[in-house]
């Protein structure tokens, strides 16, 4: 105490306690730090908002658009909320598309593909996992080559491939025609799926190696010494514990395929299926048959509404397993 | 009997090895390998239909001729393609890096953003994209709200372009980043999965690296660069060559080659077209790889 008077500035008591209450309540309360952290907690927020609703902004545009009838579009007082709701709008869009026949087969069609694709790319992730052979590691780059490939450079000849289907030459062998065709129908796409080669396949492999991969070794050498064999142990042991990994290739390739129209057009152009018919909408409402452009845009923006909305109802329930899943899969890595 | 028991463990585990990647295999073989190397044929070849199936007559490199020579479209919308990716790949590396980042922290609602982040993943199609760039009634909406709320205007940079001018940029790099600005929706939906990537690798680097950190004094921005980023930077190298192969999987140049093939039947054409694209990709990919990956850190 007497040695601060001296030194210092000679303050006066009062002073010199007032500054010593001063840091302590600086100590405890910590403005600066507290400020700083609020500082950050503001701009997160502002940035994660403004991102969500980016994201979120054409969304509720097309909602608000689908439900309005048509004397609201010309009525400048509208902006969001339509004066008069009707669903009038969302009936003829359906009947265009040709709704529940499109969705049906649509969902016929992602349902078929991804559980075949989960199987044979669990299969194949597995192997190359754990079942290490001669060649293996080569055969994996090769994966990762057809990755890298785009599907338009094998186009054509897969096109006559599926055109003229045949195994081998048997068929052509017995019948004598050269090969079936199997073009409108879903076999191509279930015949590439089941071999591991349709939509991103080989990412789907990827995934799952890397999965199989972190999980312990111990697992699989318990269940040897139990007595069970390799398939037994992949079924009973492994396969059980990749939920996550199962889960997180499951919904990628249903999402993928349902939103696909490169291979829709390709191999089924004339089916009914929502990619397809979504494609054909423009066509069907041209202003000259409805009755003016934005009469168009109010029907085209009802399909694209029409369009988002199964998989969008899909996601609501399984957002919360799909996010949490990717994180678990061991993308990384 | 007797000989099947001696067969050991590691001999089991290669037959079984084996019979598990042998789906995938025979797709390889019959699926990709044959039809890739029918398309090189097919690009030397001029390919036409008929009852009997298709014949083929040789050309030599005549396809080849025609597309950079006589086709007027290709090679511009080749170029096309490829600056739309240099732009683009940058911008949305960055970004979702940058959202992987807010989204990592722990906040309230944290469970929503990223519910509704991830929403592009799931509803990008390039149908909607399609049917969406006519969008009337939308811009009119966004019009209309901008007279209500002032400046607002349907998401442009209008007042961004004269303030970064008079900041002194220059106007390469004002035009880029307006142009981001004005693109913030196609960049945001095409970086979806990214996200969800960097998301897990932010998640799984160890939080005593960052405790050990904060002792030593080190302030938030310095242990963003000294321990996240490079314990990230593998996966900016497989983020990088993620978004070089979407970008190309779906632009005006494929439907181009699915036009020339399916809509005027140049089949011959069409394989030609397929197959500089596949190159340049190749080329594209194999560089870029090569720069970052001098650059990368392996934690082991």
């Amino acid at each position: 105490m007497d040695s601060s008077k001296r030194s210092g500035k000679r303050l006066p008591a009062a002073a010199a306690s007032a500054a010593a209450t001063a840091a302590r309540w600086n100590d405890r309360h910590n403005p600066i730090e507290k400020a700083k952290h609020w500082l950050w907690v503001i701009v997160r927020t502002v940035l994660v908002t403004g991102i969500c609703f980016v994201i979120l902004y054409p969304i509720l545009t097309k909602l608000s658009i689908a439900l309005r009838d048509k004397q609201d579009m010309f009525d400048a007082t509208v902006v969001w909320l339509p004066r008069h709701l009707t669903l009038e709008n969302i009936q003829t869009v359906m009947d265009y598309l040709r709704y529940p026949e499109a969705v049906t087969n649509t969902l016929l069609l992602s349902i078929g593909t991804s559980l075949l694709q989960l199987v044979s790319c669990a299969l194949a992730g597995y192997g190359f996992a754990r079942l290490r052979f001669r060649g293996s590691g080569l055969l994996f780059g090769i994966v990762i080559f057809t990755i890298v490939v785009p599907p338009q450079t094998i186009m054509v000849p897969t096109y006559l491939h599926y055109r003229f289907f045949d195994v081998f030459g048997l068929y052509g062998l017995f019948t004598g025609s050269k090969g079936v065709n199997l073009l409108e129908s879903f076999w191509p796409f279930f015949i590439s799926s089941g071999l591991a080669m349709g939509l991103k396949n080989g990412l789907y492999i990827f995934i799952f190696r890397q999965f199989f991969r972190s999980l312990p070794k111990d697992l699989e050498e318990a269940a040897y010494v139990d007595g069970a064999g390799i398939p037994g142990t992949f079924v009973r042991v492994m396969l059980p514990n990749a939920a996550p990994g199962i889960a997180t290739v499951l919904l990628f390739s249903f999402i993928w395929q349902w939103n696909d129209s490169y291979f829709v057009n390709l191999f089924a152009p004339n089916y009914t299926l929502l990619a397809r018919m979504l494609d054909l909408l423009p066509g069907a409402v041209r202003p000259e048959y409805v009755g003016g452009i934005s009469h168009t845009s109010l029907y085209l923006n009802t399909g694209i509404l029409l369009g988002i909305m199964p998989i969008f109802i899909l996601y609501l329930f399984a957002q919360k397993y799909f996010v949490e899943s990717v994180e678990r899969t061991g993308l990384v890595g | 009997m007797a000989r099947k028991r001696t067969i050991s463990l590691q001999r089991k585990k290669a037959i079984y090895g084996v019979l598990f990647v042998t789906p995938w295999l025979l797709g390889f073989l019959l699926l990709m390998l044959i039809p890739f190397i029918q398309s090189l044929l097919f690009s030397f070849n001029k390919l036409t239909l008929n009852a009997e199936g298709y014949s083929l007559e040789f050309v030599g490199l005549q396809n080849y001729r025609h597309i950079f020579f006589v086709d007027a479209w290709y090679v511009r919308t080749l170029n096309d393609a490829v600056a739309v990716m240099v732009l683009d790949v940058p911008l949305i590396t960055f970004f979702s890096l940058f959202t992987a980042t807010l989204l990592a922290q722990k906040f309230r609602g944290r469970m929503l953003a990223r519910a509704i982040i991830f929403l592009p993943v799931v509803l990008a199609s390039g149908v909607i994209a399609k049917l969406d760039s006519g969008n009337f009634l939308a811009q009119m909406i966004g019009s209309a709200s901008a007279d209500v709320e002032g400046n607002y205007s349907g998401l442009r940079s209008i007042e961004l372009r004269p303030l970064l001018l008079q900041a002194g940029l220059s106007m390469e790099i004002v035009s880029y980043l307006t142009g981001a600005v004005d693109r913030i929706y196609q960049i945001i939906s095409s970086s979806g999965v990214q996200i969800l990537i960097f998301l897990a690798g932010l998640q799984s680097i160890s939080p005593s690296l960052y405790e050990a950190a904060k002792i030593e004094g080190a302030t938030g921005y310095e242990s963003f660069w000294k321990i996240t980023f490079p314990m990230i930077s593998p996966l900016i190298l497989t983020n990088v060559v993620y978004s070089i192969i979407d970008s190309f999987y779906d632009n005006s140049l494929t439907q181009m080659i699915q036009d020339s093939a399916f809509g005027r039947l140049d089949f011959g054409v069409s394989a030609a077209m397929s197959w500089i694209y596949f190159l340049v990709i190749s080329l594209i990919l194999t560089i870029s790889t090569y720069v970052i990956s001098k650059r990368v850190f392996y934690y082991d």
